[in-house]
């Protein structure tokens, strides 16, 4: 039995596998399944300072080996999660990321504030993400528009902090360095790819929103690439997702060179991936005579 | 709430037209949770996200599903041979709000129909079956429904089978003894038998479908268009707050 747990930011994680933001809600209907316990982490749905009802529907249209979504960042708002959902999060041993949507600099530091203020284990920065004009993804596709939020949230930020990357870029390595030199904790990467499907019945969008956000085994090599090249880049931790469906991504994303995982769509498939995964890895290490999983971050041969 | 992801033997499995199939699925502990009206979601190997498919019948430790070939996926679901294992997630959602002494009217549109029998069953004599097709060659499920209904009316759209026309035909001479109306199907067949409903102050509910990614309440996929109590146009997900609605509050 290996050591599975990582620190990240100096948050102790029992294990490397995180739930991905917008994939498990606030945690209740998956603590059906196991309890919370199975992950290392949580982050939470993307919460906004405002009540949010989302984008109209279809937000769903499955593509090969994957899907779209553009569920708009439905959210009950920062307070509701203060109030209704962290203390039950608290009970549930497992760490406990905020994950933080805005549409301005000011929406983004009096969110940051706010939560500074709770026992939220660490804040993630949504600046990614592509379904809503609003979602902030304005300010995650330059190197300066990056820093420039990073630095103005750091203020207010009394959690570690991560900022979450969106994959839609030209210079991924550029924009998490420049997240790193304005103060960021770590980075999570990568949010989803932006994609369409048309119904060609009737020529319409399956999204109503037209565009909605790639997720799933198909993005996998992708974000392996991107995990790759910020991790040569930057010194902080790198916590890595998109498409981690078994636990052989698992470890392939670690080689990559990520800290963490973050897994979202495979619980869509099997809810029961990250019970699987976590097994599967602890396998991998004892057949390697590895004690700790953090010996294979970063350890691919180039 | 209480639900989990098991695998189930198909134990039976039937072509019942060119495109729906009837399967028959062993699984003791996830049976005996379904209540009718609930829907699992199937897992289809190689495809990542699971199809949802509302519960036909529930006899012991069998839980029926009679689905349509839609797609790649449903149709790689359609398949699966006798003795082979599926995973499905079960039971999800709220089924309808039944009184079993009350006159209710259960109408099905197509693949619609399935979703009705479990639950017209718990009415017995007391319910009223409107079924709806397309033609005689998509006629499904009449023996099982006669088997126990106090009713059981036919009806296709070009006349090859039963009554001629839609649903709301028949409907409309029966409405008024009804106490409650229970309906699955195509939402302008939903939105037509909203209408009588109200007209005729008689209660009615809707099943309702949307594309459905986690099935249990968290992702926020599957939205549908809901009026609040103050009449202000929100969302609700169909796999938890539905897929049953009053159709007072959905939005056509």
């Amino acid at each position: 039995m290996a050591d599975l747990s990582v620190n990240i930011a100096g948050v102790h994680f029992n294990n490397p596998i995180i739930a991905a933001s917008g994939t498990i809600g606030f945690g209740r209907e998956y603590s059906e399944f196991y309890p919370l316990s199975v992950f290392g982490g949580i982050s939470c749905k993307g919460t906004t300072l405002k009540e949010r009802l989302g984008n109209p529907p279809p937000r769903i249209a499955e593509t090969p080996m994957g899907m779209l979504n553009a569920v708009g960042l439905q959210n009950p708002g920062v307070e509701h999660f203060i109030k209704y959902d962290l203390p039950w999060l608290r009970e549930q041993n497992t760490v406990v990321i905020a994950n933080v949507a805005g549409s301005t600099q000011e929406d983004y530091c009096k969110m940051v504030e706010i939560l500074s203020d709770t026992d939220i284990d660490m804040v993630e920065l949504n600046i990614s993400c592509p379904n809503v004009k609003e979602g902030g993804v304005q300010f995650g596709t330059s190197c300066e528009s990056v820093g420039a939020i990073t630095k103005a949230v750091r203020k207010y930020c009394k959690k570690p902090l991560i900022i979450k990357l969106s994959p839609n870029v030209a210079d991924i390595a550029g924009i998490a360095k420049a997240a790193e030199s304005e103060g960021a904790d770590a980075v999570s990467l990568i949010n989803t790819l932006t994609g369409m499907r048309i119904d060609i019945n009737t020529r319409k969008p399956i999204i109503k929103n037209v565009t909605g956000g790639m997720s799933g085994p198909a993005v996998f090599p992708v974000a392996v690439r991107m995990v790759w090249q910020v991790k040569n880049a930057v010194k902080i931790p790198v916590i890595g997702m998109g498409g981690v469906t078994t636990w052989k991504d698992a470890v392939e994303m670690l080689m990559a060179g990520a800290d963490a995982l973050q897994i979202g769509t495979a619980l869509f498939t099997d809810p029961y991936a990250p019970v699987k995964i976590t097994e599967g890895l602890n396998q991998y290490l004892d057949d390697h005579n590895m004690k700790s999983v953090t010996e294979l971050t970063h350890t691919v041969i180039v | 709430m209480k639900f989990d992801a098991q695998d189930c033997e198909l134990v039976f499995r039937n072509q019942l037209t060119e495109t729906i199939f009837d399967f028959r699925l062993k699984n003791k502990f996830l049976a005996e949770m379904t209540k009718a009206g609930q829907f699992v979601q199937v897992l289809v190997p190689s495809k990542t996200l699971r199809r949802p498919i509302s519960v036909c019948d529930v006899e012991g430790d069998i839980i029926r599903l009679v689905f349509e070939i839609r797609g790649e996926g449903t149709a790689i679901l359609a398949d699966t041979k006798v003795g082979e294992k599926i995973n499905i997630i079960a039971p999800l959602g709220k089924g309808f709000d039944l009184d079993e002494n009350k006159k209710t009217i259960f109408i099905g549109g197509g693949i619609g129909v399935p979703p009705m029998l479990y639950s017209a069953k718990k009415c017995g004599k007391n319910a009223t079956v409107i079924n709806g097709f397309r033609n005689k060659s998509a006629v499904i499920l009449e023996e099982d429904f006669k088997a126990f209904a106090g009713n059981v009316i036919i009806t296709t759209d070009d006349g090859s089978y039963g009554i001629h026309g839609f649903v709301t035909e028949p409907l409309k001479e029966c409405v008024k003894e009804a106490e409650m109306i229970c309906a699955c199907g195509p939402m302008p067949m939903l939105r037509n038998i909203a209408k009588i409903a109200k007209e005729n102050n008689v209660p009615c509910q809707v099943s309702l479908e949307q594309r459905m990614a986690c099935g249990v309440g968290a992702c926020l996929g599957c939205a549908v268009a809901v009026f609040d109590e103050n009449g202000n146009q929100t969302y609700k997900h169909v796999c938890k707050d539905g897929p049953v609605f009053n159709a007072e509050e959905v939005v056509f």
